[in-house]
């Protein structure tokens, strides 16, 4: 009876459009913005620098991810490569132009993924489902091996690495081994947020509802006049632009530097996968659901039996983090396809008439 | 008094808008359409009957341009059909319904009709990211329209769920309002009552009728419920193995022997 | 300029100048490329059967590879430790359809294909969990001789041959088995149409479990050779991905395309890696099999032996 919507009538079609129509919702939100931005100033160094920031810079990805699966149904294997495009993009411009502001750059980065990304799409006109995925795989592939094998895109440095240069915003360093952890994870914060924004406002619209009509039906798509190459690849122009600045920001705000490793198809494209799986296809508030879902779990294996007092090696760790993995997905899909986001649904459904039981 | 044919409804028939002249259509080995001609003409209802597998979907989708005719054109408003893509034909203002429903399963009742305003909606990725302000005031304006949809078909109850969990019915009506939220001037219709019982049917045929009074929207439908065909339409053509058997009234079709042996089922040479 | 002739000419022109080269690259290739029909063959029998991308293949072929290693590690002689590796593929094929396909049979394909993503984690881990996760030996006699044919031009290996062979004699009896034994007329009957398939009494259950094994020996088979050729170890399960472009090449639903498709990727890779190889810096063969396949997937999308969908509205 605490979440009733009783009472709360929507009189505008303004108003039953919106984001959170439920008051309790909208207050809620709020509430958690709030909290996120005062978290630096609570958390300790360990938990910013290993879980909140890797979070927040997951969070974005997923959201990409989930922008070209869950909505416009298009199968993509190469998150990966599309964060390494944003990430050396803006490597290159920061380390090539003197004086460019890093907002602006990690911004140009994002566009340079995009271009990728509509590169790498090109086939989803003809192709679908796994077929799709092995394009993509295609861009994993290439893309690591070009930024492997070509100097150029790392300047030529002998270990192969890229390292973000310091860069500041408004006076304070939040890029750079001297940077501090609250002021990365503010800007990184500040992205979510906003990008969140961005994407739910897009798939509410008429853009959103093109994607799920091409995913839904590319056929009656077609016919009721949704061109499918421009839809499609502007869903991968998109989610390409997102993981590009999510890769940027992972090596600039979180990881510091990194090689390709940092990007490949394990670390990168299947956990971003699992996320979206978990977290709920066509859900931007289930693609964050399911960023702190992945990256929590290792952190709990990991200190979990400790305090039950077990001792597991880290090889032991991690064989049983992929067996829960593997347990959790097949789970997830049978029982609830639509991931974290349905359940939260059905939570409020219940919330609704808690605490009695009907 | 107006001269000119008169429809079911009173209104006048206009001049052909569209022309099928000697299409032919071909799947590997198999003939699904053989040397059809007819045309349609404006405010008119059409019906187009005949056995299962004569052709007719195959027809309409050659009308969309989902299907390329090998031989033979189609002709709208004086641009060619059959070679265009199907894009255009919503373009050109042709909506359609599907024989199995070609709803959007993963969205609600609302957004699928939102869908069919998709082509009136303007402004760009660069509005819509904003969402506040020109973007929200277009996506109002067509909600708006969406509603009047919603309204005249009744649905209003159902707007907001997801279209896969509603009975079969209510689905058919949901893309009749999907096409229909596209203010079409040429409406497709493929067994728009098919599966429904006789109150639903009573409701599409009302349904079918407003719209070609109150907006002169050109139908042509399939549809293999005679007593419906013979109320409504105001000409027939008939399908058969792919070839045309005949056209005309209602009343003139239905005594042309052809038809009678098609549908007893004796067999030609 | 330079690279441009470096890549369009002067390949051709060494493969020209050394045949002998170019012949052992080939065979090399094929060699390879049997391996991956095989890998390939598993994915294209569960994807005939249930409509199911089967990314978990991989993790079987490890799995399997690990099970026989780790037995006879323990002792066992190679028979014995034979039989129980088939003994625990089938016994796996039961639990994959008790507690995963059957939960699923109306999804879409991607569920599907997202599942058998979870299954290969599970795979992997619980491989690695029982038998450790360090390289293993395989050391089941094959001979690993070279030798050379054509006058001492052209260097091989008996290994190779033998693996050849022994991929060949596989698709063989699988073949045989899919057109002359009513259980092979059942599969392909399910592979056509689920609905009469079932309508005609097949059961489905029956004939899930019965694809899964078989898939799960292809995988035992394909684990053995790739395992004695280059230990056992977890990269075996990536060949899965590596069957993904044969798979574009040959058509998905194709057994003599798994083969060819394997032959051409494995053989491409091989001569692309020699002579291509060093104008673009090398490692070519990380990209060669997906770029290959993403032409097919643009200018023919069922691969070379795949059928043509029609869609219909």
């Amino acid at each position: 009876m605490f979440y009733r919507e009783a009472g709360q009538f929507k009189t505008t079609y303004q108003d039953d459009q919106a984001v959170f129509p439920v008051l309790q919702d909208k207050a809620a939100v709020f509430l958690l913005i709030l909290v996120a931005y005062a978290v630096p100033f609570v958390a300790d160094e360990y938990w910013l620098q290993a879980i909140f920031i890797q979070f927040l810079v997951f969070a974005l990805m997923a959201i990409g991810l989930n922008i070209l699966m869950g909505y416009a149904g298009q199968v993509s294997l190469g998150t990966g490569a599309f964060a390494a495009v944003g990430a050396y993009a803006c490597y290159k411009l920061t380390t090539n132009i003197e004086g460019m502001n890093i907002i602006v750059a990690i911004l140009l980065s994002g566009g340079c993924a995009a271009a990728v990304g509509v590169v790498f799409g090109l086939p989803s006109l003809r192709i679908k489902g796994f077929y799709l995925a092995v394009a993509t795989l295609a861009a994993q592939f290439f893309i690591l091996w070009l930024f492997n094998k070509v100097g150029w895109f790392y300047n030529d440095n002998p270990s192969g690495t890229i390292t973000a240069p310091p860069r500041e915003l408004f006076g304070v360093l939040i890029t750079g081994p001297s940077a501090s952890p609250e002021a990365r994870y503010i800007v990184c914060l500040t992205f979510l947020i906003v990008f969140a924004w961005f994407a739910k406002n897009l798939v509410r619209g008429r853009i959103g509802r093109n994607w799920m009509a091409i995913r839904d039906m590319d056929i009656a798509a077609e016919i009721i006049g949704i061109r499918p190459l421009q839809t499609k690849l502007l869903a991968f122009a998109i989610s390409s632009f997102y993981c590009g600045v999510a890769g940027a920001l992972m090596i600039f705000c979180w990881l510091g530097s990194a090689e390709t490793e940092a990007f490949d198809l394990v670390n990168v494209s299947f956990r971003v996968l699992f996320m979206i799986i978990i977290g709920g296809l066509g859900s931007i508030g289930g693609s964050i659901m399911g960023a702190a879902f992945i990256i929590l779990v290792p952190i709990f294996l990991t200190n979990f039996p400790p305090m039950v007092g077990l001792d597991i090696s880290t090889a032991l760790q991690k064989h049983l983090e992929e067996i829960i993995f593997g347990v959790m997905i097949v789970f997830f899909l049978i029982v609830e396809p639509e991931g974290f986001a349905r359940l939260w649904q059905i939570l409020r459904e219940k919330l609704r008439k808690w605490p009695f039981p009907y | 008094m107006p001269d000119g044919p008169q429809t079911s409804t009173g209104r006048v028939i206009g001049d052909v808008i569209m022309q099928v002249e000697n299409v032919s259509l071909s799947f590997g080995g198999v003939r699904a359409l053989d040397n059809v001609s007819f045309d349609v003409r404006e405010h008119e209802i059409l019906a187009i009957i005949g056995p299962n597998g004569a052709g007719k979907s195959s027809m309409l989708n050659c009308i969309n341009g989902f299907y390329h005719p090998q031989e033979g054109a189609i002709t709208y408003k004086g641009k060619r059909r059959d070679t265009a893509k199907p894009y255009e034909a919503a373009e050109e203002g042709i909506a359609r319904t599907f024989q199995n429903i070609a709803l959007f399963k993963g969205m609600s009742t609302l957004d699928n009709i939102m869908t069919g305003r998709g082509l009136k909606m303007k402004k760009n990725l660069f509005w819509q990211a904003l969402y506040y302000g020109p973007a929200l005031k277009e996506e109002l304006e067509h909600r708006a329209k969406a509603e009047e949809v919603i309204d005249f078909l009744e649905i209003e109850a159902i707007r907001k769920t997801p279209v896969g969990r509603l009975p079969y019915g209510l689905q058919k009506r949901v893309e009749l309002g999907r096409a229909l939220a596209a203010e079409p001037d040429l409406l497709l219709l493929d067994e728009p009552m098919a599966g429904m019982n006789h109150e639903e049917k009573e409701d599409m045929v009302r349904y079918i009728l407003d719209v070609n009074d109150e907006y002169g929207t050109t139908i042509v439908l399939i549809e293999h419920d005679m007593s419906v065909v013979m109320d409504i339409s105001d000409r027939v053509v008939v399908l058969d193995y792919g070839k045309k058997l005949a056209a005309g009234t209602p009343d003139e079709v239905k005594r042309n022997q052809d038809v009678i042996d098609a549908y007893l089922g004796v067999s030609h040479d | 300029m330079e690279f441009l002739e470096s890549i369009l000419v002067t390949p051709f022109i060494e493969i020209w100048e050394s045949p002998y080269y170019f012949i052992e690259l080939v065979l090399v290739g094929l060699s390879t490329g049997v391996l991956y029909s095989l890998v390939a063959l598993g994915f294209v029998l569960i994807f005939k059967a249930s409509g199911m991308f089967n990314f978990a293949q991989g993790a079987m072929v490890l799995f399997a590879a690990l099970t026989l290693v780790g037995l006879m590690e323990h002792g066992l002689p190679l028979w014995a430790a034979l039989i129980l590796s088939v003994a625990t593929m089938v016994g796996l094929a039961f639990l994959v359809e008790r507690f995963m396909l059957r939960h699923l049979v109306n999804q879409e394909g991607l569920i599907l294909f997202m599942a058998t993503i979870g299954l290969n984690f599970i795979l992997e881990g619980t491989g690695q969990l029982m038998w450790g996760s360090d390289v293993k030996r395989l050391e089941i006699g094959i001979p690993d001789q070279p030798f050379d044919i054509l006058g001492g031009k052209v260097l091989l290996n008996t290994f190779d041959v033998t693996a050849a062979f022994i991929g060949a004699l596989l698709v063989i009896t699988l073949a045989v088995f899919f057109q002359k034994t009513p259980m092979g007329r059942a599969l392909r009957a399910v592979a056509d149409d689920h609905q009469a398939a079932l309508s005609v009494g097949i059961p489905l259950k029956t004939i899930w479990i019965a694809v899964w094994t078989i898939a799960g020996i292809v995988a035992l088979v394909a684990g053995i050779v790739w395992g004695a050729k280059s230990g056992v170890q977890f990269s075996l399960s990536l060949i899965a991905l590596k069957a993904l472009p044969v798979l574009i090449l040959g058509g998905f639903t194709s057994v003599p395309g798994a083969i060819v498709g394997g032959l051409i990727i494995g053989v491409g890779e091989k001569v692309a890696e020699g002579f291509w190889g060093p104008a673009l810096g090398g490692a070519i063969e990380n990209w060669f099999a997906y770029m290959l396949a993403l032409a097919f997937l643009v200018f023919r999308p069922q691969g070379l032996f795949g059928e043509k969908i029609i869609e219909r509205v």
